[in-house]
């Protein structure tokens, strides 16, 4: 295809998108009507991004861009017992979305002083002040137009307001499936920590079907002083799916963001991750595995942001490559002028498990202060001869001294999942697409 | 020990074996009866290690020529892992470390997969946790070193001794030591020796290939081998690795041009 015929594809894509929502939504909350009429406005303006576009050079989503998806529609008569096996042991919280609809027969609200988790549009009136402060301000859309469109078209979200001084033991889960073929959904989260506050939250992107659809989903989490979120995002869509994903994250003095993030799904699949340290002393650590095989393209892309002095930051990221797969990782450290005593490690390690397999790393440093220590490395491996051996002089046969190397690889990232019931339900998976489920080896 | 009319276990005839395209084997004979342990000294480059990872069956090494029995069996139809199934055993000159994996997990594994296919019981974590801390005693080993991952961040004797952990488990007919005493401080090749001398009987064999006479105080050989450029040149008791230890190497008259020798090393 040539680059005017992609072009016009393209566009083509992004009204056929929008066609599907004849009439533009009106909210009783006027913040929310005009930031969607501002999004709206980016959507038109923006283009689908293509390989020419520097942050899209290794990820080509023509196969996306041909296709046409229908908005998902709004009801849903699933029952618990179809979905139960999503569920995590330990959380006594879960908001249940339907191809981005809310389903409140199987959600489970817990009530906990100090904390309010509820789908958003049923607390755009009563919690304006605590959404507007920060809603739609932190994932930006101005050029990005993926998040745009989600700004425009989302029809709910989830919504996690954690009061001051609050810590939640238990994990909160917002659980999004997909069910309909060629739909298209615009998942949403908000969580906002104030000042102290302490939380575990699991994005978690599920399919119960195999054919094509898109998934488009934006979150946003914005930390206070001292706050301290865990958040735990698996996306382990349907083999054909399209999954897009922007999430910003903004810190605060002395706050602390913990993120794994682990792609295991769909056929394309997109992760932008913004973390600003906004103040003094941030914290975040911003693990990543990716595990794929087939054809699948797999492609996160994170951007912590040091703007301010005494920032901390950690990053292992892992792409596990099978088959005639494609990983891709970018990953932007940035250290303003003036965000001085930065301490910043970045270690991207890749596995190829094929000879097809193909891992695109980009590292990517940007310092402007001189009183930092960042460091950073990438490699890029086949499983060791060496340790294969030696597994086998101990009886194991090859493919099982390979498939356990591989198990080891991922586990290292699995492991840091505080949420043991999903770390083990993880390693399962992983030992299954390993093919090592057979074996006697016990997951701790 | 020596057993009068013991079975021959292994029995290597002619063996040559090349690595990147360099021939390091050139022709080596040896003949190990069970109860049997043999010493195999020479200088660095002889060949003595290539020999112990070509029996194990690493695939680097291209067996050229000659023939090994194993039990009666070919060696060389078989791979690595049923080479272990069939009871052989290297303990690594540098074991891998292997992180992500624990080494209690690895172990159990390990153990397990020789049971099965030796047609007995797997043992259940629980009964495999006793099982291999009673073992653990034998070497000094603290049971944290089950937590660990698979040599990870282990001293070179933590290392040596996770080995030869392994082999006390695994209980092999033929135990190959690739230069176990190497980086190891006098207790640590104390401990280790111990363990190996306890396992020994007259129903297995081991065959330690070594550069130093050291480990011999420890474990004495009822066989002492010199090997030089790719064969075993001279036989003997224990008494031969003193005098090695006495005169060096040099001494030995090497059927081999001195020159050839040179260029193996």
């Amino acid at each position: 295809m040539s680059n005017v015929a992609s072009l016009m594809s393209a566009n083509n894509f992004l009204a056929n998108l929008q066609a599907g929502y004849p009439a533009f939504p009106v909210s009783p909350a006027a913040y929310f009507n005009s930031l969607r009429a501002a999004a709206l406005e980016r959507v038109n303006a923006l283009t689908v991004p293509t390989t020419r576009d520097e942050e899209w050079r290794f990820t080509d989503i023509s196969l996306l861009t041909k296709l046409a998806f229908q908005p998902a529609a709004t009801s849903s008569n699933l029952h618990l017992a179809e979905i139960e096996n999503f569920f995590i042991t330990e959380s006594h919280t879960r908001l249940v979305f339907i191809d981005g609809v809310y389903a409140a027969h199987l959600s489970q609200i817990d009530t906990v002083s100090g904390v309010f988790v509820a789908n958003l549009a049923s607390a755009l009136i009563t919690h304006a002040t605590a959404i507007e402060a920060h809603f739609g301000q932190l994932a930006e859309f101005k050029n990005n137009v993926f998040s745009a469109l989600n700004t425009a078209h989302m029809k709910d979200g989830a919504l996690i307001l954690l009061s001051r001084d609050t810590v939640v033991a238990q994990p909160i889960h917002v659980l999004q499936i997909a069910t309909q073929k060629n739909g298209v959904s615009h998942p949403r989260c908000f969580i906002r920590a104030e000042t102290g506050s302490q939380a575990t939250i699991v994005e978690d992107y599920v399919s119960l079907q195999d054919e094509a659809y898109f998934t488009n989903t934006v979150s946003e989490i914005s930390l206070a002083d001292n706050a301290h979120v865990h958040h735990v995002r698996v996306q382990r869509e349907g083999a054909q799916a399209f999954h897009i994903a922007n999430c910003a994250v903004t810190l605060a003095r002395g706050s602390n963001y913990q993120s794994v993030s682990v792609a295991m799904g769909a056929r394309i699949s997109r992760y932008n991750l913004n973390v600003l340290q906004a103040a003094e002393a941030g914290q975040c650590t911003v693990d990543g595995l990716a595990l794929i095989g087939g054809r699948q393209l797999a492609d996160t892309h994170t951007c912590i942001d040091h703007a301010q002095p005494y920032g901390i930051s950690r990053q292992l990221h892992k792409c596990i490559v099978g088959g005639g797969a494609h990983a891709v990782f970018n990953g932007k450290i940035m250290v303003r002028q003036g965000a001085q005593r930065t301490d910043s490690q970045q270690t991207n390690r890749n596995l190829l498990l094929s000879n097809r397999a193909q891992v695109d790393t980009k590292p990517q440093l940007e310092i402007f202060a001189d009183d930092v220590k960042c460091t950073h490395g990438a490699t890029v491996s086949q499983l060791d001869g060496e340790e294969v051996f030696y597994l086998q002089s101990r009886g194991l046969s090859d493919m099982a001294a390979r498939n356990l190397l591989t198990y080891a690889f991922g586990a290292e990232i699995l492991e840091r999942i505080p949420v043991p019931s999903l770390k083990r339900e993880l390693e399962y998976a992983m030992l299954k697409q390993a093919g090592l489920e057979q074996t006697t080896l016990e997951i701790r | 020990m020596i057993v009068a009319d013991s079975k021959v276990l292994l029995e290597v005839r002619g063996l040559c074996a090349s690595v990147n395209g360099t021939e390091v084997l050139k022709g080596l004979d040896l003949t190990v009866r069970s109860g049997e342990v043999h010493a195999i000294m020479g200088p660095n480059g002889s060949g003595k290690s290539t020999f112990a990872k070509v029996l194990a069956g690493h695939k680097a090494y291209e067996v050229t020529g000659g023939s090994v029995l194993f039990q009666g069996q070919n060696l060389f139809t078989l791979e690595p892992e049923e080479r272990a199934r069939a009871g052989i055993f290297l303990a690594f000159q540098y074991p891998i470390e292997i992180p992500g994996v624990g080494n209690g997990q690895f172990l159990r594994l390990a153990y397990n997969t020789l049971q099965t296919q030796r047609g007995k019981e797997e043992l259940d974590p629980l009964e495999f946790d006793d099982f291999v801390r009673e073992k653990m005693k034998l070497l000094e080993m603290n049971p944290d070193f089950l937590d660990r991952s698979v040599n990870e961040g282990f001293s070179g004797g933590e290392k040596k001794r996770n080995e030869i952990l392994q082999m006390a488990m695994l209980e092999p007919r033929l135990a190959i030591l690739d230069e176990t005493d190497s980086g190891l401080d006098i207790d640590a090749l104390r401990i280790v020796a111990q363990g190996v001398n306890h396992l020994t009987n007259k129903d297995n064999a081991t065959i330690m290939v070594t550069h130093y006479q050291r480990l011999l105080n420890y474990i004495v050989p009822d066989f002492v081998h010199v090997m030089e450029a790719g064969r075993i040149t001279k036989s003997g008791g224990k008494e031969l690795a003193l005098e090695l230890e006495a005169r060096g190497y040099d001494w030995i008259e090497s059927p081999i041009p001195t020159s050839s020798a040179r260029i193996a090393a």
